[in-house]
């Protein structure tokens, strides 16, 4: 079972290795002149001014909690989906199966309903 | 496949094969790797060259053709020369995570076709997990430009980062949701399962799988999934993350050489990966669309099952990706988290209540 598996670690670490080989064999190929002017911050030309780490909107932050809770929805949700054939073919819990989802899938809307009154969702 | 293979290797090696049967799986999974990405690796070379070429014909332009015949060699040219370009490291950059971005954002681009079928049992490793193996490791991609914008230590890359990571996660919910469809009409999370369920349907059995395919059904699904495939790899008319005019690149102002070169390979690499996926998942990935036409003599060869159809149709998928490029101005940021929130969110989770009442009613198509 999990034997299955090994050829996508092999296959991720080759992607490592893709990764790091050419940037490795670049730097050691390719000539290497660096000057203060080359190393500095490109700003259009302009001298870099102020920190680069700045102050930046929250909304950011709000999309990136929005999107851990729609994730998790989605993770629940996969498993009932792969599923979801063999429920509508069980007579026992067909109508169990079917109103449990979406009764977590409203539970949701209600919080993303909430999130779009609120504005979370708004970039003006 | 390795059943012809192993015997072959056997006698070559003679005495030398007992110290090398302890390692032959592993041997065996590089070989198979090795055979996924260089036909890969050479169609993204091949996929810029024809971007520039499609745009300069849309645009009523040549395109490149001085390097080599019709200009074929071009992209190895630019290869080579990305090769022999300085690497810079930025004075006020993170060194080790400026070096681990790029990393990041190839890793997974290439890691994510182990579990890509391409035909029949032509697949890597064929696990049960398979959709949400894609899903993760697809996720993984956008920490390389978070990484490579904040390592940067300066202010474009920084927006492109914060953009990217913004506009990525916001459509992998509408890709997420939309999937859900496909597995609830596929039971399997199988990629080679989900294209078997396809092969069957009422117009399958007349051999006209293309009305079988999960497209015809689920069609607001697989709008939203390609619409939200070309925002997930930061393509045009989605391209603000590096839209040239506001933020020169984003997150690759910094880099030079073979280190935006990876960033380069990665995005390819993802679109051909999306292409991929959408055909497994909505296209029927390698059935023939047309299967009653095998009957002709002679042509009707090219109408049956296997690769060369999913590997039409991820072309086809591919040359809407550079159409709609040449074709659409860029949305404004607060357009494209519009659409992901407020349209492709509700859309989605309606379809999926559709679908789901759909499949407990006596109309149902999939039994």
């Amino acid at each position: 079972m999990l034997d299955n598996y090994f050829p996508i670690l092999v296959f991720v670490l080759v992607g490592l290795a893709f990764g790091c080989v050419p940037i490795l064999l670049g730097w050691l190929i390719a000539p290497n002149r660096p000057d203060s002017e080359k190393l500095s911050a490109f700003e259009c030309g302009f001298a870099p001014f102020e920190d680069a780490r700045m102050k930046f909107d929250v909304r950011y932050y709000l999309i990136a909690i929005l999107f851990i809770l729609f994730d998790l929805e989605i993770a629940f949700l996969f498993p009932w989906a792969a599923i979801f054939k063999e429920i509508v073919n069980t007579e026992a819990v067909k109508m169990f199966g079917f109103v449990e989802m979406f009764v977590f899938i409203g539970i949701l809307v209600v919080g993303y309903v909430y999130a779009w009154a609120k504005g979370a969702l708004d970039w003006e | 496949m390795e059943a012809i293979v192993l015997p072959f290797v056997e006698g070559l090696l003679g005495p030398l094969w007992p110290a090398v049967k302890p390692v032959w799986p592993l041997v065996w999974t590089l070989v198979k790797i090795v055979l996924i990405l260089s036909p890969l690796l050479l169609s993204v070379a091949y996929l810029t060259f024809w971007e520039r070429k499609v745009i300069g014909w849309m645009q009523v332009r040549i395109g490149p053709n001085r390097v080599g015949p019709w200009g074929l060699l071009q992209p190895i040219a630019d290869g080579l020369k990305l090769f022999f370009k300085e690497v810079l490291f930025p004075t006020a950059a993170d060194k080790k995570l400026f070096v681990l971005g790029p990393v990041m954002a190839i890793a997974p681009a290439l890691a994510a076709w182990a579990v890509i079928p391409f035909s029949p049992g032509w697949v890597l490793a064929n696990v049960d997990a398979g959709v949400l193996y894609l899903l993760a490791i697809s996720s993984v991609g956008v920490y390389g430009i978070i990484v490579a914008g904040w390592a940067s230590n300066s202010k474009y890359p920084f927006f492109g980062a914060m953009r990217a990571s913004a506009q990525m996660i916001s459509y992998e919910v509408s890709m997420g949701l939309g999937l859900i469809t496909v597995l609830m009409v596929s039971n399997s999370l199988n990629l080679t399962e989900i294209v078997g369920a396809q092969s069957k349907g009422q117009f399958a059995g007349w051999g006209l799988g293309v009305f079988s395919w999960n497209w015809l059904p689920l069609l607001p699904m697989f709008a939203v999934y390609l619409i939200s495939g070309v925002a997930e790899t930061n393509r045009a008319p989605f391209d603000v993350v590096e839209g040239e005019s506001e933020i020169v690149a984003g997150h690759m102002v910094e880099y030079s050489g073979m280190a935006f070169a990876m960033f380069f390979l990665a995005e390819y690499a993802n679109m051909i990966l999306i292409s991929a996926m959408t055909s497994i998942f909505f296209l029927g990935g390698w059935l023939s669309p047309f299967g009653f036409l095998q009957q002709i003599p002679l042509v009707g060869v090219a109408f049956s099952n296997g690769f060369h159809w999913m590997a039409f149709k991820m072309a086809a998928i591919l040359f809407f990706f550079l159409w709609i490029r040449a074709t659409f101005p860029r949305y404004r940021y607060d357009q494209i988290m519009r659409l992901g929130w407020k349209v492709f969110v509700p859309l989605t989770l309606v379809w999926i209540l559709v679908v789901g009442v759909w499949m407990m009613t006596p109309l149902t198509i999939w039994k």
